[in-house]
Formats: C-alpha cells, structure tokens, sequence
C-alpha cells in the first residue's frame, strides 16, 4: 500500500469520481433528511429548519408507538421463524458433502435473486381469496361434499391483508438472511466436539442443544440481527400484504412523504429508523469479532 | 441408542427428517414462484383452473404499450446504471486498495452505508435532494430518467466496489512493480495490468448492478418525476388492482431475465479465484 502523497496525481485521478459520487449523491440527501428532521411545515411547499425536536417528539405519540412496535413484534416473529425455518437447513449444509453443499446454497439464494416486488406478487396469488390455497381447500371440501359430509358451500379463508399475511411475507422474503450466517457459524465449529458429544453417549438432539446450538451462539445472533434489520425496515411486504390498518415503519414514512405531506415528521422517522439500523450493524460487528474468536480455539 | 446405525453420526444431511425439512423449505420458497410461471402459460382469465398451453399473455404483454415502456425504461436505466457503477466501483475498490490516505477509513465504512441503510430512508433523502436543488421534473424522455439513472447508481456502486475489492485481493502486487520497472506509465500499468485482473469481478460487478436496478423498487418509487415509469413501477401498480395472468408472464420475463444474469455472475466468481497468478 503506498502513501497517497507519493503519487498525488494517480491518486487524485482514481479517488476523486468515486468520492465526490458518494458525497453528492448520499452524503449530501442524507444530510438534507438529516436537516430536514430538524424542521417544521412552513407553508404547503415550504421547509424550515427550525432545530425544533418536535418531530422527533411526535414519534412517541400513541398511535405512532404503535406502529413502531408492530414493526418490531412483526420484524421479529417473522425473524425467530426464519430461525426455527433455517437452522436444520445449515445443520444439513453443514454436513453435507461438497456438492450438495453447493447445490442447497444455489436453491436457498435463488429466489433472494428473484425480484422482491414479483416474490411477493406470487405470494398474492397464492393466498388471494380465489388463490392456490383456497381453490385446493375448496377443492378437498368440495371431495367431502361428494362423499357425503355435510359441509356445505367452502367459505374462501381471508389469507390476505392481515398482520399474519406480512409475518409470511416477512418470513418469505428474508429467509436466505438468516440461511448463510448461520451456516458460515456452523461450518466453522470444530467437529471433533459433536463427535466426542456423541461419542459419550449424548443422543443427537441432546448435543444439538448442549453442544451446536452454545456453540453456533454468535452465528445465531448474527443471522437474527441480519434478518431482522432487513425485515423491520420493509416497505412492499407490509404495504401489499397488510391490510389498510396494518402499517409498519416503512409504510408509515412513505405515507408522510405522499399521503399526509409531513415532509419533517417523515424525515425524523427515516432517521429513527436509520439509528436502529446502525445500532443493530454494530451488534452484528460485536457478534461476528465474537464469532471468530469461537472459531480460533 | 440401539437403533441400528445406518449413516455415519455426523451425516445429518442423509436424515429423513432433515430432508423432509428441508423438502418443506423449498416447497415454501419455490412453489409461489412455480405456479406463478405456471400460470403465465394458462389459457385462462380466472388464472387458477389449467385450461391449457398459450403463449397469448406474453403476446399481451409485448402488445401492452403503457408495459413495454416500462420495461424499455427499466433496460436502459439498468445499462446506465451499470455502465457508471461498474466505473465508480471500480475506482473506489482501487484507490482503498492501493492508497493509505487521511480519512480512509472513513470513506471506507461510508461506502458501506448505501448497503446497510434501510432503501425507504435512502428513498427519501433521493426524493427531497432533487426537490431541493429544483430538478426539473419536465425534461425530454432519456433525460427524464437521469434521476431514476443517479440514484441507482449511488446504491450501486458500493456493492461493485465491494466485489472489486474482494478479487484485488489475489493481485500479486509485484506485477504492478515490474510493469513500472519495465517503463510503463503509472496509467498503462493501470489499464494493461491491473484491469485485466479485476475483470472477473468488473463483469460480477456489473451483472450485480444490473441486477440491483432491474430489481429496485423502493429508491425508483422516490426518485422518479410524475411520468417516468419503470417495470417494477408498473407491475405495482398492476399488482394494486388485480392478479392476471398477463402480470405473471411479465414477472416471468424478468425471473428469467435475473435468472440469467445470476447464472453469468455465478460463472464468473467460480473462475475468479487466484488461479492464474497463484
């Protein structure tokens, strides 16, 4: 690596376009929200930056506590079930020879590649009144109609708009998150203690509590920060799966921005948001430096 | 205990449950997606009862001017998108390579925000940043995408300089130094050294940017003016009113489309490691 003043003219050639990109086109809208944060409605166009914190003030009103906390509980749900949904699948990555290995990685990350809007459009057409799911439950009532039980007419389940339709639209989208953190735990941990584990007479399940699960600890914080930050900050699950009521924090700053034009008190949000999101990006840290320590004795 | 063994202990993957499990997982990733191509092939307006083969929707969809638009859109914006985060990323993946520099560290982790910041936040400050510096919302068609073209790009580029970065990696810089003992120009040691080895990771980069744009939803929902539409703009609003077959031959272009893209990606990393300058 060499000294930038020893080559000031290379140097300035390559850094310059990327830096000024970067402060220009992120650092400067990123300030203005920043700033804007700060301000108050001063007119239907207009914006003063009045260093008031009365926008932050507002989040903490009841209806919007509300749906910072829905955000959180449903981030979260959505979270420990991609876990329990996860981890037998790294367990089984973990073990396997090199090719299945690769194979079950492509099959885990290919819908992530897939895009969002459409993954979640697909999950509407399966669980729309006149769905996939409803017409195979229709259809199976439709059987034990014929067979002679008395059911009458199949009422179609409401699968849809409800907080249980973004908690499995949560879970859908952000499975592939939890997938390779704890994977990359698991393939580190050291064998030869699952091996003596068993050895001693431990069944299966007691050293997958006792000895994998305390081991891949770090791996398991890891994926549930790295799945839930994604989750919590959603805009298309919860604006085309919730129903109307249903907001979480994403689709409560864009309704400032278009609906409710509270340019400030959306900026606030955006920044809470923001500071949440970095908190949990140092825990990860944290976790991950954790995670290579476990892995170095 | 005395259950015969049939595996050895630690081969869970060859575990009926294990596999069931994870049947079940990949039955709930892919079946959506699935019947969704399925259907896009339905000879059936109500989408859910089998009434035989067509390609009619696609037929629609490329008939459907308002979504060919959309999708034209998208494609250019992708390409540009592509073109500048590919140079940008590049650059930047170099110079933190290359450089010791006061700051460093902290361009370093800045470029690492746009991939962190939740996209509704980076949304936003696109939306209010062109509103600010009065952006003209009534330029001329390609002009009209610029903002949609710069904010992509910003989100981009990290992530190419990210994979640049990853294969700078293996350089053995000692070329870089006989280049230049041998009398070339910093410039052509450049060009004719140290790009030819970043490649792999410039097409990874670039088939990743391609594929951040054609995806993005959110930052595009933001930053366009009134009447620029792209592909994903318009399959929401499609998606809005109804579910029809001609939204799911639509999607399927685009799944096969990424599908591609990854494939290529892919191809490119596998050879990517250190293998000919080990």
């Amino acid at each position: 690596m060499q000294n930038w003043f020893e080559n000031k003219r290379f140097f300035w050639a390559t850094m310059l376009a990327p830096t000024v990109w970067f402060l220009a086109f992120f650092v400067a809208p990123m300030a203005l929200v920043w700033a804007y944060s700060f301000g108050e409605n001063a007119g239907p166009v207009n914006i003063a930056i009045t260093g008031t914190f009365g926008n932050y003030a507002k989040a903490f009103r009841p209806e919007i506590i509300q749906v910072l906390s829905d955000s959180v509980v449903l981030a979260f749900i959505a979270t420990l079930i991609c876990l329990v949904l996860a981890f037998p699948v790294a367990i089984a990555m973990t073990f396997a020879d090199d090719k299945t290995k690769s194979w079950l990685l492509l099959l885990i990350m290919l819908p992530f590649w897939t895009n969002l809007l459409i993954r979640t459009y697909a999950l509407i057409a399966m669980m729309r009144t006149e769905g996939f799911i409803n017409f195979s439950f229709a259809f199976f009532h439709n059987i034990a109609v014929s067979l002679g039980f008395n059911l009458g007419d199949y009422v179609p389940m409401e699968l849809l708009y409800n907080k249980s339709a973004i908690v499995i639209g949560l879970v859908y989208v952000h499975l592939p998150f939890m997938v390779l953190p704890l994977y990359a735990a698991l393939d580190k941990l050291d064998r030869s203690l699952i091996e003596a584990s068993l050895d001693l007479g431990a069944g299966h399940m007691t050293t997958m509590w006792k000895i994998v699960v305390p081991l891949a600890l770090p791996g398991i914080a890891a994926g549930l920060v790295i799945t839930f930050i994604p989750a919590m900050g959603a805009y298309l699950t919860p604006d085309l799966l919730g129903g109307p009521n249903d907001l979480m924090i994403a689709t409560l700053i864009e309704r400032q921005f278009k609906r409710a034009n509270d340019w400030p008190f959306g900026s606030a949000l955006s920044f809470i948001l923001m500071y949440v999101t970095l908190i949990f990006f140092a825990l990860r840290t944290f976790f991950e430096a954790r995670g290579g320590k476990v892995s170095a004795h | 205990m005395s259950k015969k063994p049939q595996r050895a202990p630690l081969e869970y993957s060859k575990s009926f449950r294990l596999r069931a499990w994870i049947a079940g997982v990949l039955l709930f990733l892919y079946s959506p997606l699935l019947i969704l191509i399925a259907f896009s092939f339905n000879d059936s307006k109500r989408n859910i009862v089998w009434k035989g083969f067509t390609f009619k929707w696609y037929v629609k969809v490329f008939e459907n001017d308002a979504l060919r638009e959309a999708l034209f859109n998208s494609l250019i914006i992708a390409v540009l998108c592509t073109i500048f985060s590919v140079v940008l990323g590049a650059l930047a993946a170099f110079v933190l390579w290359r450089f010791k520099f006061p700051m460093k560290g902290l361009l370093e982790s800045g470029l690492n925000l746009p991939i962190v910041v939740p996209e509704i936040c980076m949304g936003v400050g696109v939306l209010m940043f062109f509103n600010k510096i009065h952006w003209p919302n009534d330029l001329p068609w390609p002009i009209s995408l610029s903002q949609i073209v710069i904010a992509h790009i910003t989100f981009s580029f990290p992530f190419v300089a990210v994979v640049v970065r990853a294969r700078l990696e293996s350089f053995n810089k000692e070329l870089e130094a006989a280049a230049l003992d041998l009398g070339a120009s910093q410039w052509r040691a450049f060009t004719d050294v140290i790009v030819p080895h970043m490649t792999p990771g410039l097409i990874a980069g670039a088939l990743l940017a391609f594929t951040l744009s054609l995806d993005d939803f959110v930052i595009t929902f933001f930053a366009s003016g009134p009447g620029t539409i792209t592909f994903p703009i318009k399959v929401y609003s499609m998606v809005r009113f109804s579910v029809t077959p001609e939204v799911n031959a639509a999607s399927t272009i685009i799944i096969v489309l990424t599908l591609i893209a990854t494939a290529v990606a892919m191809k490119f990393q596998d050879t990517s490691p250190n293998k000919e300058n080990a």
